[in-house]
């Protein structure tokens, strides 16, 4: 039986878990054991018993780093790597970009290593992507540490002592860190604006409450692999004048622009100072050096004209409890990926691009880095081929005469059928002339009766319609004193067969209308 | 006053009546009384036609009397037999097989007819039109229970030339009324009935399953047509009103479903859906993947709900799973969930049969929706969960074009925050089409019979 090893996050400051004694039962489901080493959930309020009741054995940390799967949160640690078995397989984020001496180590070790920092950004991948579950909570707790470093209320207020403004929110990128702070912030009460150089991120913006600051020639092209990429000089100057405007207006900045763990600069010291005594700059991107230029990786700072910044690097990890959740869940769906059978067999298919793109070294050999995906982050455009205002007038134009003709050939329809059926009706005796009348005007009764039916009852009403239209019953009783045998036969056959469909008819009816009840 | 004015005075009423019970079951709150109106309405006709028949019989009115007493009782026992013993997701079969008995009533009142008066020419044309529509009621009736209860197939059957076939079968029919006409022999007449015999059995059988509705109350229409053709055969007009009522009231339902789907009547009618010249839907389309979720999972997130919407198809009739829904939604009721229904106009079989499912579970009809009324508060639900519903919930309707379901008014429940999606299998829909709704990111899948399933979500909330 396949093994997967939990152990306890020893790096400094380091609260996560890589699986909850919840995920804990998901992945004993997919027929794997888990060892969990002792305290490993300590930190984020889980302890041991929790994660036995679930069905894990707790072990030290020697065995856990010996099991056959190692899932973890951060990347190994010293001799940790050493503690793996050959053939083994490690999952964490393992930042392969960064560390070449690592995945080197990985790699002699024969130890097949999965980088969950590095999952494809393609929807598919959506469901173990722990760079967006990090960044989504690290968003929402950015909001939280600038409510507490802001010396104001972020929601408006009209109190008998007067009244104070909402708190002005400007949130630099809209990925999804930037995306979970507007939400947090919007809740919040407080006035969000938000700016980010893909244009296609607008409609995202809007909905999660936050207006969309537009530079009307900073906008970049739809990016192709869900990323900002770098801007041209022209649209740099242009963003730098936004970024100025803006900061210079607001309460609390939260900077979020980390592209592939390099963090660009867009807030200088030169906006800082342009920035009211009191406000506050969250900077998501300090652990890959800081958006802003002041910020202090893993510190907070005051600047001399009063401007708090920041920048914490273990946002995500300062709501340990959800985070390891949402964490471990994300282990789970990458264990149910890897897992076809749910038979505790590990299966790493090299051929899908979300395994390869995650498969840093395996079995000795050193796959970083993998190919290049093609990402659906970015819809085709309609853009390229959307018809001008000139072909839509014209094409609106040619519509609109298209109806007036079919309206007029339909008048002109309707004419000569009125005037064929009148003349058809003026040659037919008067007797069938008055049955004709009645029938029309029947019809035209039936149609005003029906049209305003409510939809819940039309299976009562056809089966009631239908024990009505048995009413041909009436036909066929008066035929049966007829003295031809054959036409009494035929009429008994027929009023035996109409009067099932009135009885059955009425009283099915009956049945379902009585079921019908209001709410009491 | 004579039996006979006596006798239309009854059968003015009755008319009457029929209207006002039409009327009634318009509206909830009147639907029952509309029921007992029709009642009456019959009885009263059937009453003042027994005492017609028995003045006007040409044997003696005791034997008269015992074989109206005989029919009538075959047809009393059978019929109620049958409205009892019939589950609510059979309805659809039960109506249709009806529809056929007037079909049948109403050939055979044609033939009886034609033997038993004078044959001018207005009364042999008003018996060929009663005996054309009496016979493609009869077997489109019988085609469509066939495939409403699965005893057949209920894919579309494809003739070549099939439009072809349909007018040249009304042709024909038209060419024998001429020679009926001509010639007073019964020959045309049982030709032509052969030939629309045919006529409504292909009609019926080149529709697909998926326009079932339409069919059912098409149908009604029919069978309406031929009770009033009935009624100018034997210058009767109780039987003129009471069919023009069906018949419009059946096509006007027809109607409306047809604008639910967005399709055309006409093409409906002649079975055009399905195999016309739509685009072939890419099969090799990349959707992505679906995720899978357990009937526990679904408990935990309707318990943190705070706003639920269940959209039903047909597949929570064929699991039987409304009891189990019923029995959910109010212990999700009890805990303060908002809960409500969202029903397509074309869900099920037949119009409006969901909500006849859902009344029998004794869900209360008003909190059970039409699409129009829910469909711009998917944006602020919390969890919907699509119970055996396909096509009527799939977003390729909106966005794609080249789908055959394009344009058509779809339930949008993909605003809504979560969506579960209750299913045997990936397979797709009556209409053949793949649903880009599984693969979104906020749609769940939860595979299984959504009886069992919904008995185990109910039993973990």
């Amino acid at each position: 039986m396949t093994t997967i090893g939990v152990p306890r996050e020893i790096r400094a400051g380091e609260r996560l878990v890589a699986a909850t004694p919840k995920t804990v039962g998901q992945l004993r489901a997919l027929g794997y054991d888990v060892v969990v080493e002792a305290g490993a959930g300590a930190e984020a309020t889980f302890s041991d018993a929790a994660y036995e009741s679930a069905g894990a054995v707790i072990g030290d940390a020697t065995r856990v780093w010996g099991s056959d799967v190692v899932t973890a949160v951060g990347a190994p640690w010293g001799t940790q790597v050493d503690a793996m078995r050959p053939g083994a397989t490690l999952v964490a984020m393992l930042s392969p970009a960064t560390r070449a001496d690592l995945v080197e180590k990985l790699a002699a070790r024969r130890v097949t290593a999965l980088s969950l920092d590095a999952v494809p950004r393609i929807s598919r991948a959506q469901s173990l992507d722990v760079l967006s579950t990090l960044s989504n909570v690290a968003g929402y707790r950015a909001v939280i540490e600038a409510a507490e470093q802001y010396g104001g209320m972020f929601a408006g207020q009209v109190t008998a002592a007067g009244k104070t403004p909402p708190a002005k929110v400007f949130v630099i990128g809209a990925g999804v860190a930037g995306l979970a702070a507007i939400g947090a912030a919007d809740s919040l009460g407080a006035q969000v604006r938000a700016f980010d150089v893909r244009p296609e991120v607008g409609e995202q913006i809007e909905s999660m409450g936050a207006t969309f600051v537009q530079a009307a020639q900073a906008q970049q092209q739809v990016s192709a692999d869900g990323y900002a990429s770098a801007l041209t000089e022209d649209q740099e100057r242009l963003t730098a004048e936004v970024y100025a405007r803006e900061t210079a207006d607001a309460d609390v900045v939260i900077t979020t622009a980390l592209v592939r763990g390099q963090a660009p600069r867009t807030i200088t010291a030169e906006m800082v100072a342009g920035m009211r005594p009191g406000s506050v700059i969250v900077d998501l991107a300090a652990s890959g050096g800081g958006n802003c230029e002041l910020t202090v990786p893993g510190e907070r700072i005051v600047t001399d004209n009063g401007v708090v910044i920041v920048g914490w690097t273990d946002l995500a990890g300062r709501l340990p409890q959800h985070t390891s959740q949402l964490f471990g869940t994300n282990v789970v769906h990458l264990m149910q990926l890897l897992t076809p059978g749910k038979d505790g067999a590990l299966v790493l298919d090299l051929d899908d691009p979300v395994q390869r793109g995650m498969t840093v070294t395996s079995a000795g050999e050193l796959m970083w880095p993998p190919p290049p995906v093609a990402v659906s982050a970015a819809m085709p455009g309609p853009s390229d081929t959307a018809p001008t205002a000139e072909e839509i007038a014209r094409a609106e134009q040619v519509a609109h005469e298209a109806a007036a003709r079919r309206r007029q050939r339909r008048t002109v329809g309707l004419g000569l059928a009125a005037v064929l059926v009148t003349l058809a009706i003026s040659f037919a005796p008067p007797a069938f002339l008055g049955h004709f009348t009645v029938f029309v005007l029947a019809v035209v009764v039936g149609f005003y009766v029906i049209s305003n039916v409510s939809h819940s009852l039309h299976t009562p009403l056809m089966a009631q319609t239908n024990a009505i239209s048995g009413i041909i019953l009436v036909g066929a009783l008066l035929q049966i004193g007829s003295s031809d045998p054959l036409v009494t036969v035929l009429a008994c056959v027929a009023a035996a067969v109409a009067s099932i469909n009135i009885f059955g008819g009425f009283l099915v009816a009956n049945r379902m209308i009585r079921m019908f009840r209001k709410d009491a | 006053m004579t039996l006979t004015s006596l006798a239309q005075a009854v059968y003015v009423l009755a008319a009457l009546l029929f209207v006002l019970s039409l009327a009634g079951l318009s509206r909830q709150e009147s639907a029952r009384r509309g029921n007992t109106l029709g009642m009456i309405g019959m009885v009263l006709a059937l009453a003042a036609t027994i005492a017609l028949s028995l003045d006007a019989s040409e044997r003696p009115a005791s034997a008269t009397a015992a074989l109206i007493g005989v029919v009538l009782l075959v047809g009393a026992v059978v019929g109620t037999w049958q409205a009892r013993r019939v589950e609510m997701t059979q309805m659809p079969e039960l109506i249709a097989i009806l529809h056929s008995f007037v079909g049948l009533a109403a050939v055979l009142v044609g033939y009886n007819s034609f033997l038993t008066e004078a044959p001018d020419a207005v009364h042999l044309v008003e018996v060929f039109l009663g005996v054309l529509i009496g016979a493609v009621t009869f077997t489109g009736s019988v085609v469509a229970y066939l495939k409403l209860s699965a005893r057949i197939a209920s894919a579309p059957l494809t003739l070549p030339g099939r439009n072809w076939m349909n007018l040249g079968a009304l042709v024909a029919s038209a060419g024998l009324l001429w020679w009926f006409i001509a010639s007073h022999s019964v020959v045309p007449l049982i030709l032509m009935t052969v030939v629309a015999l045919a006529l409504g059995w292909h009609l019926v059988a080149s529709i697909g399953g998926g326009d079932m509705p339409v069919v059912v109350s098409m149908l009604n229409s029919y069978s309406g047509w031929a009770a009033a053709a009935a009624g100018f055969m034997l210058s009767n007009d109780l039987l003129i009103v009471t069919g023009a009522l069906v018949g419009s009231s059946g096509a006007i339902l027809s109607y409306i479903m047809c604008r639910a789907m967005n399709r055309s009547f006409i093409s409906v009618i002649l079975g055009g859906f399905g195999t016309s010249e739509g685009t072939v839907v890419a099969g090799d389309h990349d959707y992505g993947e679906h995720r899978e979720v357990s009937a526990v999972d679904v408990a935990d997130m309707l318990r943190d709900a705070r706003r639920v919407v269940v959209t039903p198809g047909y597949g929570m009739a064929v699991a039987k799973a409304q009891y189990p829904v019923a029995e959910l939604v109010a212990k999700l009721r009890a805990r303060g969930v908002e809960v409500r229904f969202g029903v397509h106009p074309v869900a099920g079989r037949l119009p409006g049969h969901m909500n006849v499912l859902l009344a029998e579970a004794k869900v209360p009809y008003d909190i059970v929706l039409e699409m129009d009324e829910i469909n711009d508060d998917f944006g602020d639900t919390d969890v919907v969960l699509v119970i055996g519903a396909n096509d009527t919930v799939n977003p390729a309707a909106l966005d794609d074009p080249g789908s055959p379901i394009a344009g058509m008014p779809v339930l949008e429940v993909w605003h809504a925050k979560q969506v579960v999606v209750f299913k045997r299998s990936m397979a797709t829909g009556y209409a053949g089409v793949q649903n880009p709704l599984f693969f979104r990111e906020n749609t769940s899948m939860l595979f299984g019979d959504a009886k069992e399933q919904t008995e185990k979500i109910a039993q973990a909330v």
